[in-house]
């Protein structure tokens, strides 16, 4: 197996105020055994060498759950392989001679912050707002005695395996994060320990979504056809039903940034 | 440099309960006059911030990735050992502790590894109740597997995705912190330096990592929970970000730094295939529960496709050699023994590198649907980046550098030797001696960060002066500022040819010939005079294009390679002095049918190096250790 040349087209953006162009480089020697971003790496390499500035592309595990990288790639968030995050991608999925166009995520609430790199700080707001279980340390029950069937475990699982990467976010055509929300919603109301606060929850992180600048969902399912972790958009029905059942049942809880305690 | 390990009084069951007792308490009105600065957000650090916020005190929470979520503990595969004996099998909190402490080949502290198998089943309990999506069985209970080095199964799991779990759980707890205003985040943002005032660790150097600005952060004391430092080795299963800057700084403070040559080598990773290559990526060790691992007998079956090799020409060499673990013998011994038959060159694929797990009988056993159950994301991971079915034809693995032992000297209040500086899970050295078992990662982080961080770090706050915040303004932090802005400066002014990457593949390259799975006293003298040339080389010839004050991540990768070249050094300073053999620490020359063959009468101690400044030799002390409960013994498996 010969290694491979390609033609690779890049966004080059200075910083978040700068406007950014797509620049086509020349890239060489480039084996099938190589992920995309060891693409990227001999790339940036082949740059140096020329004393131009590297591609900043954020990146860390490699091994496709820590949901730090991201790249559209030809058009589809992770490059479109099934169930596969841009650093899983591996060159050999590419042709020899093939012109491949690699830009950020593409969503008025990720702004870019240089080159492939975005700022997904809105994720975290969402996160903030209702993500978790008010249950201080030191006063959890023995984990036996609240025996949850296996089929609950189960699908609070499929939904808690997201990365918050934002595959979806930028798959979507109304850049919407149904997906990332109703995610973390169906985690954890497929448990008992989510009951609680599971009105409270989901208006705080819809509403958290609605202000971070997100679209909503209009059924194209773009977003589950691109996670890597294949989440499905049951999820975001579920957070639909739970979001009407919330605004009856449910008053806001007082006061702003309420910890849920 | 005083290593008063500060081990609590009494017999070794009470010892926590005693210190608990008798560590100072800070009220709770007067915990919110306290700041605290948590340094990392994985699972030590994340757990840590979100507890003790809890608690009352405020906390700042630093980490360079963009969300705390991406710590690395968000990789860890297969589980979170626990002696809750849920199984009905004979576990309990003293089999823990006894595996453990011989799982590390008698180099841990044995007060510190009874406290964690303590609390091990809190932090079940309490991951649990933060929705943690365990597996459980049909009745709704908890389901367990086995890990190497115990013959028990008390390994808690979640799929494949147990640190990614237990991570999100930990995040989720810092997230509610971070609503209610009590926890500070900062993302994208790198300690670059520690700050002293009166011997006392009073505050931080950061680099806000998108726009360059420097600052300082002052609290009452500083916890760090950074992580380790595989990463020295350019290739390994650590993430690309993990580097060992923030607590290299701290050992250049006075932070003495403990047995920087324990370094894990996890037998079960995708062989390496090109130049090109970035990391490693690990297939969890679970897999040995159902896989077994083999490779031909006859040298001329290597290239042999592996289903056409019958039964009586494969090795089954685990088995054979350690027929009471098997495939789950321990990961340093099934690291050396992979090793040993590959260098035999019976070794397959690429370079023969590489040896089978097969899954052929427990497909047969079980059928392709329960195996797929149980690992169909590790084997969906291997087809990606090898190309190959496993579930056809039987993956090939080989060892890589997965996790570091070593890490800041810690007393048994997670104190480093500078006081108010902690230091927490993977970055302190305290629990995994010479070899750490499986799926005990997750259990020492979160133990830190839960359960024993909130009551240690109240011992010392009950005795500062809470009016008493150190200012960023005093010549401490300005002095720290400007001396970590001419670091960088410095290297930017190199403007030489040759790239940041380049010379760390150069540089892992020495590590995993010198000082990887087979150490030489010649070989880490050689190692010393290569690292010192690289070095050199890196000043003269380093290129970082860009600026300070901008989004550069060449910046970045440069100045925590500066510290990992000389880190290295004191790798294998440390390895040339500790002469013998054990856990994953593995001198040639002591051995004994080629196992490891420890000193205890001259290494029963740990080794922690002090910092004597640039141009000076690190001084080695020494921690004696005693083992009273687990009496000292060759570690056997077979």
């Amino acid at each position: 197996m010969s290694d491979m040349n390609l033609t690779v087209h890049v966004w080059r953006q200075k910083d978040a105020k700068s406007p950014g162009k797509m620049v086509p480089y020349k890239v060489t020697g480039v084996s099938e055994h190589a992920s995309f971003l060891e693409m990227l790496d001999i790339l940036n390499e082949q740059l140096q060498a020329k004393g131009e500035e590297p591609v900043a592309f954020d990146h860390d595990c490699r091994e496709g759950i820590c949901g730090m990288c991201s790249l559209m790639i030809n058009g589809r968030p992770h490059g479109g392989q099934k169930a596969t995050t841009t650093c899983q991608l591996h060159m050999r999925k590419f042709k020899d001679g093939e012109e491949i166009f690699v830009e950020p995520w593409r969503a008025g609430a990720f702004p870019v912050l240089r080159d492939l790199s975005v700022d997904r700080t809105s994720f975290e707001k969402i996160q903030q707002a209702g993500g978790f279980v008010s249950t201080n340390v030191g006063s959890a029950p023995d984990a036996n005695s609240v025996p949850i069937p296996k089929e609950d475990a189960d699908r609070a699982m499929d939904a808690a395996a997201c990365i918050g990467c934002g595959a979806c976010v930028a798959a979507c055509p109304n850049g919407s994060a149904m997906l990332f929300v109703g995610a973390k919603l169906a985690h954890l109301h497929s448990l008992p320990q989510g009951q609680a606060e599971r009105g409270h929850r989901t208006q705080a992180m819809v509403n958290a979504m609605d202000a971070a600048g997100f679209g909503n969902c209009s059924n194209h399912y773009e977003c589950e056809a691109a996670c890597p972790k294949e989440i499905s958009r049951d999820v975001i029905s579920l957070m639909n039903k739970d979001y009407v059942k919330a605004s009856f049942t449910h008053r806001e809880r007082s006061g702003k940034g309420d910890g849920g305690a | 440099m005083d290593l008063n390990a500060k081990i609590p009084d009494g017999p070794i069951e009470q010892k926590w309960e005693n210190a608990k007792f008798n560590y100072k308490l800070v009220n709770p009105a007067n915990k919110r006059k306290y700041k605290v600065i948590v340094v990392g957000s994985g699972l030590a650090g994340g757990a840590a911030a979100a507890t003790l916020a809890e608690l009352g005190y405020q906390v700042s929470c630093f980490c360079f990735q963009d969300s705390p979520r991406r710590a690395h503990s968000i990789a860890a595969q297969g589980g979170i050992n626990a002696a809750k004996n849920y199984q009905n099998d004979g576990d309990s909190v003293h089999r823990l502790f006894y595996d453990t402490v011989k799982g590390g080949d008698f180099r841990a502290r044995e007060a510190n590894v009874h406290r964690l198998a303590e609390v091990s089943v809190n932090i079940i309990d309490q991951c649990a109740a933060m929705g943690v999506p365990f597996a459980r069985e049909y009745g709704g209970t908890l389901a367990n597997r086995s890990f190497g080095g115990a013959q028990v199964s008390r390994t808690f799991y979640a799929r494949g995705q147990t640190g990614q779990q237990l991570l999100l759980g930990a995040y989720a707890g810092l997230n509610r912190q971070i609503a209610a205003g009590k926890v500070k985040m900062f993302t994208r943002t790198e300690m670059l330096d520690i700050v002293l005032e009166d011997g006392k660790a009073v505050g931080i150097v950061v680099r806000d990592l998108v726009t360059g600005k420097i600052e300082s952060h002052a609290a009452h004391a500083v916890v760090m929970a950074t992580g380790g430092y595989g990463n020295v080795f350019y290739l390994s299963t650590n993430a690309k970000g993990c580097n060992v800057t923030a607590t290299y700084r701290a050992y250049k403070k006075g932070a003495g730094f403990g047995n920087p040559c324990f370094t894990q080598i996890h037998p079960t990773c995708i062989p390496v295939s090109g130049d090109y290559q970035s990391k490693l990526t690990l297939m969890s060790e679970s897999l040995r529960n159902d896989g077994r691992v083999w490779v031909p007998k006859n040298k001329a079956d290597i290239a042999k496709r592996p289903d056409t090799i019958p039964d009586e020409d494969r090795d089954y060499y685990l088995e054979r050699k350690y027929p009471s673990y098997g495939n789950l013998s321990p990961r340093d011994i099934a690291s050396r023994a992979a090793k040993e038959q590959c260098d035999d060159g019976r070794g397959v694929g690429p370079g023969g590198r590489g040896v089978y797990l097969d899954f052929r009988d427990a497909i047969k056993r079980d059928g392709e649907d329960k195996v797929r159950e149980k690992y169909g994301n590790l084997f969906d991971m291997y087809e990606r980046i090898t190309g190959e079915n496993p579930y056809k034809v039987p993956m090939r693995i080989y060892p890589a550098v997965h996790y570091t032992m070593g890490g800041l000297w810690v007393d048994y209040n997670l104190q480093s030797t500078i006081p108010g500086l902690f230091v927490l899970g993977e970055a302190n050295f305290s629990d995994h001696g010479a070899n750490r078992l499986g799926a005990s990662a997750l259990m020492q982080g979160l133990a830190d960060g839960y359960f024993v961080i909130p009551y240690t770090i109240g011992n010392y706050l009950a005795n500062v002066n809470a009016a008493k915040l150190a200012s960023t303004s005093n010549p401490a932090f300005k002095d720290a500022e400007a001396d970590v802005k001419a670091g960088i400066d410095k290297l930017l002014a190199i403007k030489g040819k040759r790239t940041v990457d380049s010379f760390h593949k150069e540089l892992g390259l020495i590590m995993w010939e010198y000082c990887g799975m087979a150490r030489t006293k010649e070989g880490l003298a050689k190692a010393v005079g290569l690292i010192r040339e690289l070095r050199a080389a890196f000043w003269q010839d380093l290129q970082v294009l860009g600026g300070a004050d901008t989004f550069n991540q060449s910046l970045e990768k440069a100045g925590r390679l500066a510290d990992l070249l000389e880190f290295a050094e004191l790798m294998c300073k440390d390895a040339s002095e500790r002469e013998e053999s054990c856990g994953g620490h593995f001198r040639v020359e002591y051995q004994q049918e080629g196992e490891a063959l420890r000193n205890d009468d001259k290494f029963c101690h740990a080794a922690v190096w002090e910092y004597k400044g640039p141009d000076a030799e690190p001084v080695r002390h020494i921690e004696p250790l005693t083992f009273e409960n687990v009496h000292l013994a060759t570690r056997s498996y077979k």
